[in-house]
């Protein structure tokens, strides 16, 4: 049996080098759907990061009572019941994201790295770490939505997190610029691959600069 | 044989404690969330209706007093509820449900306020797929356009002129989406239109009730 993975790996794995959305290129749909501002995405990042930390803590939890045979569906049920325990909460005190973000919620269900982290992490390891691992694979997630939401926000529309005071109760959060006339590529979908390839491209161009093999 | 149905049975038991847990954790959670969701969604409802009908305007419960029009040929819509205003016991004005079926990208919902002298107190736009950045300035948030319709009647402009400016009337269009506005401010004009002709009757109604209107408005 392997070491279990050190805290400081489990971290450097989810924010870096296994990054959900930049390397691992999962939960797409989300990442592009949801990224036309930051408010949005800062939204659905937070949302996702608590899902994949309860399930990865709730799954390794119960992984003795899983077994092997059944683990994939009990998983799913896992993971259904927590995200809509989240969706409950998030229509109950935070009713103006949940009209925004309104499917995609939900949807954080088919988000592919729940499941996998489950499989692969939370199922084979003790609480402690699991939970670890979810907080790290959740927020390295939230980063990357949250750039690409900023990006596509500041471009096109000239502000950043517009919006925050009344979605989020954080209106100190809020930016404006003066006179923009805004540039509609960067809000439409067609922004979200735009701003997504220049960050996988940007990751690559230091990758090859230091000589790592692409 | 005995060891695969015992295998079977064990599977099927340790699904059954998995699927109690998330019932259980569902249940607490519907429990402790029921009534902060039903409240938010009040406010969140009784917000609309105050973008278009001002809290000066009525003193009853706008939310409760209600009555469900079927007026596709005047509304747009198969069935539409209609708010009733009331201040002191007197009618003060309807908030009507409306449709424009007939925008760039289909549907365009919008919600108007009516005071008792068929005077538009507000109009805005609920729900709508038109092109981010040419028809969308038909939201509030987008442009002041929707606010161009505050204080018109039937007569302000006269009949003939609630139109797009290209079509000889009194309303903006926007520089490359003439449909939008113009779907709107047809879809206005009918509600005008049906408060004037079945306003009395609406207003007369017992709350909750069902009405319905198989007339059409002149062209």
């Amino acid at each position: 049996m392997k070491n279990p993975p050190s805290a400081r790996s489990i971290l450097e794995y989810g924010l870096a080098s296994g990054n959900v959305g930049l390397v691992q290129l999962l939960g797409l749909c989300p990442l592009l759907a949801v990224s036309n501002n930051a408010v949005n995405a800062l939204g659905l990042g937070l949302a996702t990061l608590l899902a994949v930390t309860l399930t990865n803590t709730a799954i390794s939890l119960l992984r003795h009572v899983t077994g092997r045979e059944v683990r994939i569906p009990a998983f799913v049920m896992v993971i259904a019941a927590v995200v809509t325990a989240i969706e409950l909460a998030i229509r109950a005190w935070l009713p103006g994201l949940h009209a925004v973000l309104g499917l995609f919620i939900p949807l954080i269900v088919t988000n592919c790295a729940l499941m996998g982290r489950a499989e692969a992490f939370a199922s084979r390891h003790d609480p402690a770490r699991a939970a670890l691992d979810g907080f790290s694979i959740g927020l390295g997630f939230l980063w990357v939505l949250l750039l690409i939401g900023a990006m596509r926000e500041l471009l096109g529309e000239g502000s950043l997190f517009a919006g925050a005071g009344e979605l989020l109760h954080l209106p100190w959060l809020e930016m404006k610029g003066g006179n923009y006339p805004g540039f509609l590529v960067a809000v439409l979908p067609m922004g979200a691959f735009l701003a997504l390839a220049s960050l996988i491209a940007l990751r690559q161009a230091w990758r090859l600069r230091r000589g790592v093999a692409a | 044989m005995r060891g695969i149905a015992h295998n079977a049975v064990h599977a099927a038991l340790r699904l059954g404690v998995v699927a109690l847990a998330a019932v259980a954790l569902l249940a607490g959670v519907h429990l402790l969330t029921r009534g902060p969701i039903a409240e938010s969604e009040r406010r969140a409802a009784l917000q609309a209706l105050e973008l278009v009908m001002p809290a000066a305007q009525y003193d009853n419960d706008l939310l409760d007093d209600r009555v469900h029009v079927q007026a596709p040929a005047w509304l747009g819509l198969p069935s539409a509820t209609v708010h009733r205003a009331r201040l002191d016991g007197r009618p003060s004005g309807l908030v009507l449900e409306a449709n424009a079926p007939d925008g760039y990208a289909g549907d365009i919902r919008l919600l108007i306020g009516v005071d008792a002298e068929g005077r538009i107190l507000g109009v805005r736009v609920t729900a709508h797929a038109e092109t981010p950045g040419l028809g969308d300035r038909i939201e509030e948030r987008r442009s002041g356009w929707i606010r161009g319709f505050d204080s018109r009647t039937l007569d302000q402009p006269p009949p003939g002129r609630w139109k797009v400016r290209r079509d000889g009337g009194d309303f903006d269009q926007f520089a490359g989406a003439t449909v939008t506005p113009r779907a709107v401010v047809k879809a206005v004009r009918k509600a005008l239109q049906f408060v004037q002709r079945h306003g009395e009757a609406i207003r007369t109604a017992e709350p909750g009730a069902t009405l319905r209107f198989d007339d059409a408005p002149a062209p």
